[in-house]
């Protein structure tokens, strides 16, 4: 029987234990992920342990409590610190999640309902830039191929285009997306065909354009997913819906869209 | 020779950096709301554009505005744009340029209809027009009745929007330099901006942007204080590059402080949570704004809100163990109302204060958000500058928009959901604005190595800065000194000894520490950059403090407690020498008149809620 190893740089290694904060009794490992273009050194994991009675209640407290406090190089996005604007996705303890909206006691092997070790990687499947960093180049360019702008062909009213509220209530569940990758990067198949296949996130895009009842381009939108491989990789695993920090359902947005396929052909 | 998107020569004698030059006729800074709009208008008109920001464009701040944008529509009633210029005048205590008002609320409808036209899910009234809310100063009739003038998609109109603009700007083929940290400008001799460097983050190369408009709409420094609603990005690098450029900075004393951050994380509540009913009780259950505001109550302008929540506290009356903060209620209104039109806070509440809205109140307490002050700029967004006694001098080349900008529409004090309508109506000015002034592929002058040396050297310095004192420590200084002596209340001794702890702090600078020596995503690097942006304009925010004695909107003085029109209706401009570490004030006059005659100029008088 043949054996395959992993090329030698990806083997991921023990790295650096930093320090117990001195005189620090209630605490939590953090393990993690880290690795730097500029070295030729594999990827490692970093141990931290951070003072709980010195940090706020969430993830992206901790990774931040651990850079301003004990390693300025931890590298990771962050902006709003309030689940809007999906920079710091990544992966708590082997799920994807928003660092600034997941607890640190909702992860991790537990003590006394407190987490005494949290494991930190990147959103998995995606090339690394550093340390927690994903590109998201790919990502990006897919959301930008479905035209993610209102489409219409009928002279535009002097005021609002009128919408009922039974048709705005259709955008609900879609428009509330932030972008964060969590979906699509928590998905086995766009882990395996991520280059041809758009993945949960993009596709929930595009329904809410599909959806939109002032759109006025449904049939070319569709014809732009018409493909074995962009839309029909959905092999409804709904890791998607358990990720989203947002608690949307990509996974539903696609079957809707398979539907709209399925009734323009009868 | 420079050239579009060819790799220069000059490997930096003096430095040593990969160095690119770029060549665009215009180049935007920042791809918020008002970023975005700009970048759009700018490639509507066929000028070669680009946008550099150093967070991908759905991340910028915009994305967390909530409650919505203010337009007089008139969907839910009656409304005029007479009212509503009468009500921003009154909300910034006659600090506002007048002529500015009346630019920004005319075209604020065209402008709502225009982000409708290009998708914003606005939530919708029976009749399928875009619902309106009350909100926070917001009348009719200038100041009987109650306005619902404010737009909304639910409580995340920011979010809608942000990511209807980026969606605009792909539409429009956006050349986008993205996770491109902006260090400096490039100014010539004789005053004129000639673009800016940037720090591409994944690669750490050195590219110069040659423009002949150099657009700043970088946002604002929140987080120059310990508590803010905003984003760790917010760090107002825009502000602080036109300082380094010898500009001035307008206004900066006055300081939003939002009433209700959530007690602890400081995250938002919209202000729409009073617009549809909330309320907030101190610690005997009392309704308190009806003391303070009878007219208006819960929906006074947000600086008289924010201190009277801090009056309550003060007298014993906070709510909590430490009686240190105050309730929000919600639980009385219907959980459908809350559920279709307030479903984000309800979110943010339970994941950060672990209530429930429906049953239990919100532990708030006024929290920084918003900063009047910024760049001086007319209403087309042109930098204006004071030399030679002239206080509308322009500055050829460069250009600021949104909460980066001092137009100014804002004054003393803004009103809530004034800040997304600013964002894309001078956003859009902007735009319109560089198709008048620039030819598309118009000959730039040459980019000479002493112009962006100031960029290069700063950047040499904090990459291989060797002191003793981390980033981190210094922020913290710096947070704790503005949020102890800068806040809601002010006196002439608390503002002095910030004085002194704050230029200390700046005083500080040369002792930092940087531990990141690699290239890419350098962020223990860009922290210290964007630290030395915001400690420079935390001590403008100090100094200028220090220098209004009087009381106007977001600037209370205790020692100086009334609003002094005969002294004080100018505003403050601040220079700093960032060598010798000191500030320089002087004045500008408030524009007493309107664009147009349309409207009568709005003359001060009392403002009661």
């Amino acid at each position: 029987m043949a054996e395959f190893n992993l090329p030698k740089n990806s083997r991921v290694t023990e790295g650096q234990r930093h320090p117990v904060p001195a005189g620090a009794t209630n605490t939590t490992e953090f393990r993690v992920y880290r690795w730097n273009p500029d070295d030729a050194a594999n990827p490692r994991v970093d141990t931290y342990t951070v003072d709980r009675d010195d940090c706020g209640p969430m993830v992206l407290d901790a990774l931040i409590w651990i850079k301003n406090k004990v390693d300025p190089t931890l590298t990771f996005r962050r902006s709003c610190r309030e689940g809007i604007c999906g920079s710091c996705a990544m992966n708590m303890d082997g799920k994807n999640g928003l660092a600034c909206t997941t607890g640190i006691d909702e992860c991790g092997s537990h003590k006394n309902g407190k987490a005494a070790k949290v494991a930190i990687y990147p959103l998995p499947h995606m090339p690394v830039i550093k340390d927690l960093v994903p590109d998201l180049t790919r990502f990006y360019a897919q959301h930008a191929s479905i035209e993610p702008w209102l489409k219409t062909t009928t002279p535009r009213p002097e005021k609002e285009w009128k919408q009922s509220r039974e048709d705005r209530e259709k955008l609900d569940g879609l428009y509330e997306c932030i972008l964060c990758a969590c979906c699509s990067t928590s998905c086995p198949s766009y882990w395996w065909n991520g280059d041809r296949y758009l993945g949960p996130a993009v596709l929930l895009q595009a329904y809410r354009w599909l959806i939109d009842s002032r759109d006025e381009a449904t049939g070319d939108r569709l014809d732009n997913l018409e493909d074995p491989f962009r839309l029909y990789r959905c092999h409804t695993i709904m890791n998607c819906a358990n990720a989203c920090p947002k608690g949307l359902n990509p996974a539903k947005a696609i079957a809707e869209i398979e539907k709209m396929m399925v009734a323009r052909q009868v | 020779m420079p050239t579009a998107d060819k790799p220069a020569a000059p490997q930096g004698k003096t430095h040593g950096y990969d160095i690119t030059d770029h060549t665009f006729d215009v180049v935007v800074v920042g791809a918020g709301g008002a970023g975005l709009r700009a970048t759009v208008g700018c490639a509507q008109a066929g000028l070669k554009t680009a946008c550099i920001s150093k967070v991908f464009p759905t991340r910028s701040h915009t994305v967390a505005a909530q409650g919505g944008i203010s337009a007089a529509l008139g969907n839910m009633g009656e409304d005029d744009w007479r009212f509503h210029m009468y009500d921003t005048v009154k909300g910034s205590d006659w600090l506002g340029d007048q002529d500015a008002i009346e630019y920004l609320v005319r075209n604020a409808p065209a402008a709502v209809y225009e982000l409708e036209h290009w998708g914003v899910p606005f939530s919708r009234t029976e009749a399928g027009k875009i619902y309106q809310r009350p909100f926070g100063g917001m009348t009719t009739q200038y100041g009987k009745g109650i306005a619902q003038r404010t737009c909304a998609a639910a409580d995340r109109t920011g979010h809608a929007i942000l990511h209807t603009l980026y969606g605009q700007a792909l539409r429009a083929q956006t050349e986008f330099f993205i996770e491109y940290f902006a260090i400096d400008l490039m100014m010539s001799e004789d005053g004129r901006c000639l673009g800016v460097v940037a720090l591409k983050m994944d690669d750490g190369t050195i590219h110069r942007f040659r423009s002949s408009q150099t657009i700043l709409a970088t946002g604002g420094y929140g987080r120059a204080y310990f508590s803010a609603t905003s984003a760790h990005t917010c760090t107002g690098d825009g502000n602080a590059m036109a300082l380094r450029a010898g500009l001035p900075l307008q206004d900066m004393e006055f300081v939003q402080f939002h009433p209700t951050g959530i007690y602890g994380s400081g995250c938002l509540i919209t202000e729409g949570s009073r617009g549809e009913g909330g309320y907030l009780t101190n610690s005997e259950g009392e309704r308190f704004m009806e003391r303070y505001a009878p007219s208006a109550k819960d929906l006074a302008s947000r600086d008289v809100v924010s201190r009277a929540m801090t009056m309550e506290i003060r007298d014993g009356r906070g709510v909590g163990k430490n009686k240190d903060h105050i309730y929000l209620h919600l639980d009385h209104l219907d959980p459908k109302i809350l559920h279709e039109r307030l479903p984000g806070i309800s979110e943010s509440a339970r994941i950060f204060a672990g209530v429930d809205v429906t049953r239990e109140p919100i532990p708030v307490l006024p929290t920084v958000h918003y900063n009047m002050g910024g760049i001086p700029t007319n209403y087309h967004g042109e930098v204006l500058t004071k030399k030679n006694g002239d206080p509308d001098t322009v500055v050829p080349g460069l250009m600021a928009i949104g909460e980066a900008a001092c137009v100014s529409v804002h004054g003393a004090n803004r009103l809530g959901s004034n800040s997304l309508i600013d964002l894309v109506v001078f956003g859009r000015a902007a735009g319109l604005r560089c198709a008048e002034l620039v030819t598309p592929g118009e000959k730039q002058p040459e980019i000479t190595e002493a112009q962006s040396a100031l960029a290069l050297s700063r950047l040499n310095r904090y990459q291989h800065a060797n002191g003793g004192t981390p980033t981190a420590v210094l922020r913290a200084r710096m947070q704790a000194t503005m949020q102890n002596n800068c806040a809601v209340f002010r006196t002439g001794e608390v503002l002095d000894e910030g004085h002194d702890a704050i230029h200390a702090i700046w005083g500080g600078l040369p002792d930092v520490q940087v531990k990141d020596r690699s290239l890419v995503w350098n962020t223990d690097l860009i922290e210290t950059l964007e630290f030395d942006n915001l400690i420079a304009q935390a001590v403008v925010t100090m100094d200028s403090a220090r220098n209004r004695t009087e009381s106007r909107g977001a600037h209370a003085r205790e020692d100086f407690s009334e609003r002094d029109d005969k002294t004080w209706m100018k505003h403050t401009l601040a220079w700093i020498d960032d060598t010798k570490r000191s500030v320089s004030i002087d004045y500008r006059p408030v524009h007493t008149y309107t664009m147009s005659n349309e409207i009568e100029y709005i003359a001060p008088k009392a403002r009661v809620y």
